[in-house]
C-alpha cells in the first residue's frame, strides 16, 4: 500500500480532534533511539522519522490503542493519556 | 450530584452489564464513558456470543442490533499460494435461540447501555475518568473525571475501562504490563452489496460467515479474520506486538497482503473501504491477569485481561459481559452487608472461578502460547497444505503414494521434528481436548 493510499484509508475513520494533544512525544529521547518500534507498529502511522534523525509525531488521527507506549523501549519518550471526553476517534462500523 | 452507590467506568459490554445488574437490584449507579456514545471507541473482529444474556435480557435475539447470524465457521491455513480450510455449517445457529452473530460494536454496545439506562443507571458519556480517589487507608472511594464538576464518590468502583486499564494499574492490581502480552488488531470494513456477499460466501437472508485464518501474517505471529456483515465484509489481522515492532512491514501492508491472497481476494473484490480501525487485545490470559479486587474496587472485562484469545476462539465480549454481571452482583451483595473492602468483595473472585470465565481460561491456559508459537504459525500451515496438495494431486503414471510416506516426507521438508510435533499435539490435546 502506498503512503498516499494509506492517507485515504485514514480518512475513512472519524476523529473529533481536541485542540490539546493527548499523547506527547519527547523528540529529544527519540533522537537517541535506534530501534524506533513506534514507526512500524503504530497502526495510524503517526510516527514519522525526519531527515535530521528525529521523529515527528501528530496526535490527530490516533486510534487511542496504546500500541506506541507498550512497544517504546525508551523511558520518558511517550506521555500517553486518553483525549478529553467526547473527543478523539469515533467508530461507526467496527 | 449526590454520591451513587456504584460507579462503573466504561460503557463497553463489561460496564453495561455491571450497571444493569446493580441498577436492577436497586442500587444507584453512574456509568461513565469517555466516548460521545457507548461503543464509539470500541472495535473488534467481530462476532458476539450473547448466550450469557439469556437471564438478563430474555429473547435478546429479537432486540439486539445484529448483522448476521453465523451459520458457517471456517478455519483456514494459508501459505503464500495454498489454502487448507475446515468449513463447518449448521442450520441450528440460524434460528432461535441462536449462537453467534456479527454486529458492529458501536451499535451493540450502545444497545446494551440502553438497558443500563432503562434499569435506572445514569449514563454519562463524553466523560474521561482521569484517576482514582482514595481514602487515607488507600481504599478506592471514587474517581476523578475531566468534567467541570470533577470528582465523583461512591461505595464501589467497577473498572471496566478496557485493555489499557489505567485504573487497574493505578490501583496496583497489575504487577507489570508487558508488550509481549498484547496483540494489535487492525481491520478494514469493506462495503459490498448484500446479494454479492450472499453469493460469494454461500449464504442467504441473515446467515453469515466467520473465517479464522492462520499463516497470513508474514513473519509476525498472529492470525487473520474475515467476517460478513449485512452489506460489508470485515477483513483484518491480529499481530503480536513484540514481533510487529521488531520487523519492517506495517500493519496496513499486512492486511493488504492478506487481501491479495488468492483464497481471499475473490471474496472481497470491489469492496469499498468504509472504515479502517485498530485496537489492542490482551492476549495472554492467566499469564497476565491482575488481582481482581482491592478495597472499594473490582476490575472486569478486558481491563482484567479476561478476553479469551486461544486461536480458533477469540471471545472477549461474552467474557466481558459475564464478568461485568458478576461484579455487579458482588457490588449489590457488598453494599447490602455494608462491607466494600476487598474482603467484602471476595464473591467476585468466587463467581469468576466457578463459571466459564475462569474455567475456560484455566482449561485453555496453554493455548495462546501454542497458537502463537513459531511452529504453529510458520511451519505447520506449510506442512499441512503440502500434505493436502500431495494427497489430492494425481501424478499418473506414478501410483498414489501412501499417506504415511507423504506425512513423513512433508514433515521433514517443513523442518518439523517428530518430537516437537508430538509435544504440540499433546499440548493441543490437553488444552482443547
Ligand atoms: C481486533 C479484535 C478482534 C476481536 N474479536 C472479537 C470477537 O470476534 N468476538 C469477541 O467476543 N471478542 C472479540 N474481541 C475482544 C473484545 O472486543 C473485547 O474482549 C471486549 O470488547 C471487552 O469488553 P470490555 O467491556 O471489557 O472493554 P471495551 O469494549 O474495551 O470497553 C471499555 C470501555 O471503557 C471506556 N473507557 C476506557 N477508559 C476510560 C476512562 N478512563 N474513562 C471513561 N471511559 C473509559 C472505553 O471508551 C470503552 O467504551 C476482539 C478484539 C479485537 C481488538
Ligand atoms: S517514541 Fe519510543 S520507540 Fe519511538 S522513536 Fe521515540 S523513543 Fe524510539
Ligand atoms: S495510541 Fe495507537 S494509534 Fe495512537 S499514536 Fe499510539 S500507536 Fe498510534
Amino acid at each position: 500500500m502506498t503512503a498516499m493510499n494509506f492517507m485515504e484509508t485514514m480518512e475513512t475513520a472519524e476523529f473529533r480532534v481536541h485542540p490539546d494533544a493527548h499523547i506527547v512525544v519527547d523528540g529529544s529521547v527519540c533522537t537517541d533511539c535506534t530501534t524506533r518500534e513506534c514507526v512500524v507498529a503504530c497502526p495510524a502511522n503517526l510516527f514519522v522519522p525526519t531527515a535530521d534523525g528525529g521523529v515527528l509525531f501528530n496526535y490527530e488521527q490516533c486510534f487511542e490503542c496504546g500500541t506506541c507506549y507498550l512497544v517504546c523501549t525508551q523511558a520518558g519518550a511517550i506521555t500517553w493519556n486518553y483525549p478529553a471526553g467526547g473527543h478523539g476517534v469515533v467508530f461507526h462500523r467496527t | 450530584m449526590s454520591d451513587p452507590d456504584v460507579i462503573v467506568v466504561g460503557g463497553g459490554p463489561a460496564g453495561s452489564c455491571a450497571a444493569i445488574v446493580a441498577a436492577r437490584a436497586g442500587l444507584s449507579v453512574v456509568l461513565l464513558e469517555r466516548g460521545p456514545f457507548p461503543g464509539s471507541k470500541n472495535m473488534y473482529g467481530g462476532v458476539v456470543y450473547p448466550r450469557i444474556l439469556d437471564d438478563l435480557i430474555p429473547n435478546w435475539w429479537e432486540e439486539a442490533p445484529i448483522q448476521r447470524w453465523v451459520t458457517r465457521r471456517a478455519t483456514m491455513l494459508l501459505t503464500e499460494t495454498q489454502a487448507l480450510t475446515v468449513d463447518f455449517r449448521t442450520e441450528a445457529w440460524g434460528k432461535a435461540p441462536y449462537n453467534g452473530a456479527t454486529a458492529y460494536r458501536p451499535d451493540f454496545d450502545a444497545w446494551l447501555a440502553g438497558y443500563a439506562e432503562a434499569a435506572g443507571a445514569q449514563v454519562l458519556t463524553s466523560t474521561t475518568v482521569t484517576g482514582l480517589l482514595r481514602d487515607d487507608k488507600g481504599a478506592v472511594v471514587g474517581v476523578t473525571t475531566d468534567r467541570p464538576d470533577g470528582d465523583l464518590r461512591a461505595r464501589v468502583v467497577i473498572a471496566c475501562d478496557g485493555v489499557n486499564s489505567f485504573l487497574a494499574k493505578e490501583a496496583g492490581l497489575y504487577e507489570h504490563t508487558d508488550a509481549k502480552h498484547f496483540t494489535l488488531g487492525v481491520k478494514e470494513t469493506l462495503a459490498l452489496p448484500k446479494e454479492v456477499i450472499d453469493e460469494r460466501f454461500g449464504v442467504r437472508g441473515r446467515e453469515g460467515v466467520d473465517i479464522e485464518i492462520v499463516g497470513c501474517t508474514g513473519g509476525i505471529n498472529g492470525g487473520g479474520f474475515v467476517y460478513t456483515n449485512l452489506d460489508t465484509v470485515a477483513v483484518g489481522v491480529v499481530l503480536k506486538l513484540t514481533k510487529l515492532a521488531a520487523q519492517a512491514t506495517r500493519p496496513e501492508q499486512i492486511i493488504a497482503n492478506l487481501k491479495g491472497h488468492p483464497a481471499i481476494a475473490p471474496l472481497i473484490e470491489g469492496g469499498e473501504m468504509k472504515e479502517y480501525s485498530a485496537h489492542l487485545i490482551p492476549e495472554a490470559g492467566l499469564r497476565m491477569m491482575p488481582k481482581m479486587t482491592t478495597d472499594g474496587m473490582m476490575v472486569a472485562g478486558d481491563a482484567a485481561a479476561l478476553c479469551l484469545a486461544a486461536g480458533i476462539w477469540l471471545e472477549g465480549v461474552n467474557f466481558a459481559m459475564a464478568s461485568g454481571m458478576y461484579a455487579g452482583e458482588t457490588a449489590v451483595e457488598a453494599v447490602r452487608v455494608n462491607d466494600v473492602s476487598a474482603k467484602g468483595l471476595v464473591g467476585y473472585q468466587r463467581r469468576l472461578s466457578n463459571t466459564f470465565v475462569l474455567k475456560d481460561h484455566r482449561k485453555l491456559r496453554r493455548a495462546p502460547e501454542l497458537v502463537l508459537s513459531d511452529r504453529v504459525q510458520h511451519l505447520y500451515p506449510q506442512m499441512m497444505a503440502n500434505i493436502a496438495e500431495r494427497m489430492f494431486r494425481v501424478d499418473n503414471p506414478e501410483p498414489k503414494p501412501g499417506l504415511r510416506r507423504i506425512l513423513r516426507q512433508e514433515r521433514k521438508r517443513a523442518g518439523v521434528r517428530r518430537r516437537h510435533l508430538w509435544r504440540d499435539a499433546f499440548t493441543g490435546f490437553r488444552s482443547y481436548g
